[in-house]
């Protein structure tokens, strides 16, 4: 019988073989192996970190929110962490396999993936954050992903959860869980979105009614007809300024005190990252709040979250835009500022963007048409993603088609004046950079996350 | 003026494909061309707007369960502007609500409202992916209708009962009979969402003259441009075709 050890020795000369092959970080093949060799592989490599597990699911904003927990625990702990979105079982065991000395795990899990990986990685703290529609064709229902997560909340773990999303409020908890969500009447929108995903209530099915709406169906929820409403909030923030696409300003409510923190982030989705991870580390118990603000303000943006770029040509700001809820709180951020912007839109329809792109009609790209200068529309459904914003109203003269990314780039941003904005589902993200790798300008995705 | 009334029934409930897409693609057309265009929402309970089109999305199980019996209290009401008109197009989960209602696996049968001749039941997994069909809805002009589908249930037709198209790529109605949708004078049902009408701007238009009729007659529509359209049209064929 082979040794654990030479297995895992094994993959890890596999994921070497992957880069100098130039077939990638070797972000998901090493794992893939070692589980082949060995299914309990993630549960005996994650047991070695002297400081545990803390693992973290959601919709949106995963890989922020674990950077910004990284980005809080490192002064003090050796990480390991997954990389650029490798968040199923094999990009896991992967980088349980590449990092050799860390003393703590932070991991981000795919949705669909975290009823299998929480018994195997046994998390000290589990953090989950939000339910939206995302890639119908391969998720299915919210609801069938929201019953996978109940089969898990209240595992041998403390609970860290989104107490503004009604499905995650609802999920059982056992003691000592935090619950976390945003108390500032001033940012809530008027009215619940037409995209919102979670209108009734979990436990009776009546329509659920908001105090305040923040995003999506996140907000202060309750149902009139049997009273459950949102829990009270252990971490919050008690107010939100925002700083155009600078910064913003946020005053956080912890159990270890209060602190005003100012993050180098936009937009309100990242107000809800930053209470996650916040909570997390105040569930994990040994972060200050000192160090959290800390972590929180020196935090650059994660791997194409407003991520400024040279193309070579010019200035570019990537910003993954990959369903509805995501995509409509990009347009809220960039329409917050009415500078003309020059857009470059890119939709790919491969298995990991989802291969539906129907969701592109749920997203608002009538609130940014009266800002757009010019747009290119990119990827393999180039032409379908122009047909979106010509109904929205953006006039078809200022728009051009170009399926080839880093050709809609460089069109993009030859024009003069500021950043082009380029907003790209997950596999146009990852061609562009690659594009942009070879290109000297940006370095390659496995090392940028 | 000319002017096109819409109703959208629960609008609220039967959303999950973008289906406000469809409703945006028609309000466009119309308004371009100068039709006045007013779209009433009709949720659970509400009294049931007069209307040229009524239209119907496709939900999550959960939300079909919620408003079937409501809708199926409303079939004679639907039947009456059928006969005096109107015109229906109903999408997936809507298309199912249609017919004679839906037998799932077990205890989550659904009744429907019998306006066309078709009935669905669970089958042992989801169709999905895109797909086109070749539809002729005016005869001696065939032409192409592109989308994506997502569907667990079988949806098969009554004897002598026409589909809305035959499957070129894809699965259709039941993945077996090589029919998609169901077609009945200007009652539309159909699996196909993507949303149905940006990248079919045929139909929509199609749509549009067939839900005039009821109180303008036969109105000609003046062309758009519809190059982006085509493009979309064309590469979604493409995709299909390639599997």
């Amino acid at each position: 019988m082979i040794p654990f050890s030479a297995k895992v020795a094994a993959a890890r000369a596999a994921a070497g073989l992957s880069r100098r092959a130039g077939a990638g970080g070797g972000t998901s093949l090493p794992g893939k192996l070692l589980l082949g060799m060995d299914p309990d592989a993630v549960t005996r490599l994650s047991g070695r970190l002297s400081g545990g597990v803390i693992a973290l699911s959601a919709t949106n904003g995963k890989t922020t929110t674990a950077k910004m927990l990284a980005s809080m625990l490192e002064p003090e702990h050796r990480l390991c962490r997954n990389r650029a979105g490798a968040n199923l079982a094999s990009g896991v065991a992967s980088a349980l396999i590449g990092c050799r000395g860390a003393d703590m795990g932070v991991f981000e899990v795919d949705e669909a993936a975290l009823e299998e990986l929480a018994p195997a990685l046994r998390p000290r703290v589990l953090g989950l954050g939000n339910l939206f529609r995302d890639q119908l064709d391969r998720y299915g229902e919210l609801e069938l992903v929201a019953a996978r997560w109940r089969r898990i909340s209240d595992g041998p773990w403390r609970l860290v959860r989104n107490a503004d999303d009604p499905l995650v409020a609802a999920l059982p908890a056992t003691a000592g869980s935090l619950s976390y969500g945003i108390d500032d009447p001033g940012v809530a929108l008027p009215e619940l979105p037409h995209a919102a995903d979670s209108k009734w209530c979990a436990a009776c099915g009546e329509r659920l009614h908001y105090d305040a709406v923040y995003l999506g169906h996140l907000g202060a929820w309750r149902c009139p007809a049997c009273g459950s409403a949102r829990p009270s909030l252990d971490v919050a923030a008690t107010s939100v300024v925002f700083d155009g696409l600078a910064g913003t300003d946020i005053t956080l409510s912890t159990p270890l005190g209060d602190r005003r923190v100012r993050m180098p982030l936009p937009g309100l989705y990242n107000v809800y990252n930053a209470l996650a991870a916040v909570a997390m580390a105040c569930a994990a118990g040994d972060v200050p709040l000192e160090r959290m603000a800390a972590g929180l303000e020196v935090f650059g943006p994660a791997f194409g979250r407003f991520e400024r770029v040279a193309t070579g040509g010019g200035e570019a700001v990537l910003v993954l835009s990959k369903n509805p809820a995501g995509a409509n709180e990009v347009i809220r951020t960039l329409a917050h500022d009415p500078a003309p912007k020059r857009l470059v839109v890119a939709l790919n329809d491969r298995i990991a963007d989802g291969r539906d792109v129907s969701w592109i009609w749920d997203v608002d790209f009538e609130l940014l048409a009266p800002a757009v200068e010019s747009v290119v529309t990119s990827g393999t459904r180039a032409a379908e993603m122009a047909v979106r914003l010509k109904y929205a109203g953006v006039d078809p003269d200022v728009m051009t088609v170009e399926p080839d990314l880093a050709a809609a780039l460089d069109f993009a941003v030859s024009a003069r004046g500021g950043p082009a904005y380029v907003l790209t589902t997950y596999t146009a993200m990852l061609e562009l950079r690659g594009a942009l790798t070879r290109r000297g300008v940006v370095p390659p995705y496995w090392e940028a996350a | 003026m000319t002017d096109l009334r819409v109703c959208h029934l629960y609008p609220e409930h039967l959303n999950i494909y973008a289906d406000r897409g469809n409703i945006a693609v028609l309000r466009y057309r119309c308004e371009r061309r100068g039709i006045a265009f007013a779209v009433a929402g009709c949720g659970p309970g509400d009294p049931l707007p007069e209307a040229d089109l009524y239209y119907l999305g496709g939900g999550q199980d959960r939300d079909q369960v919620a408003i079937a019996g409501d809708l199926v209290a409303r079939a004679a009401d639907l039947r009456a502007a059928v006969a005096g008109g109107a015109a229906v197009l109903a999408v997936c989960g809507g298309y199912q609500l249609l017919g004679h209602g839906y037998r799932g696996h077990a205890g989550d049968d659904m009744p429907g409202t019998g306006l066309v001749d078709v009935v669905t039941e669970a089958g042992p997994s989801r169709m999905i992916g895109n797909i086109a069909i070749r539809c002729e809805l005016d005869r001696g002009d065939p032409r192409t209708v592109v989308g994506f589908e997502n569907h667990a249930g079988r949806t098969h037709l009554g004897e002598g009962v026409e589909p809305l198209g035959r499957v070129l790529h894809g699965h259709g109605n039941n993945g077996a009979d090589g029919g998609e949708g169901v077609r009945a004078g200007r009652v539309l049902g159909t699996y196909i969402h993507g949303p149905l009408l940006p990248k079919n701007p045929w139909l929509a238009d199609w749509l549009v003259r067939a839900s005039l009729e009821r109180r303008h007659g036969t109105v000609a529509l003046d062309p758009l441009d519809d190059a982006l359209e085509g493009e979309a049209h064309r590469v979604a064929e493409r995709i299909a075709a390639a599997g």
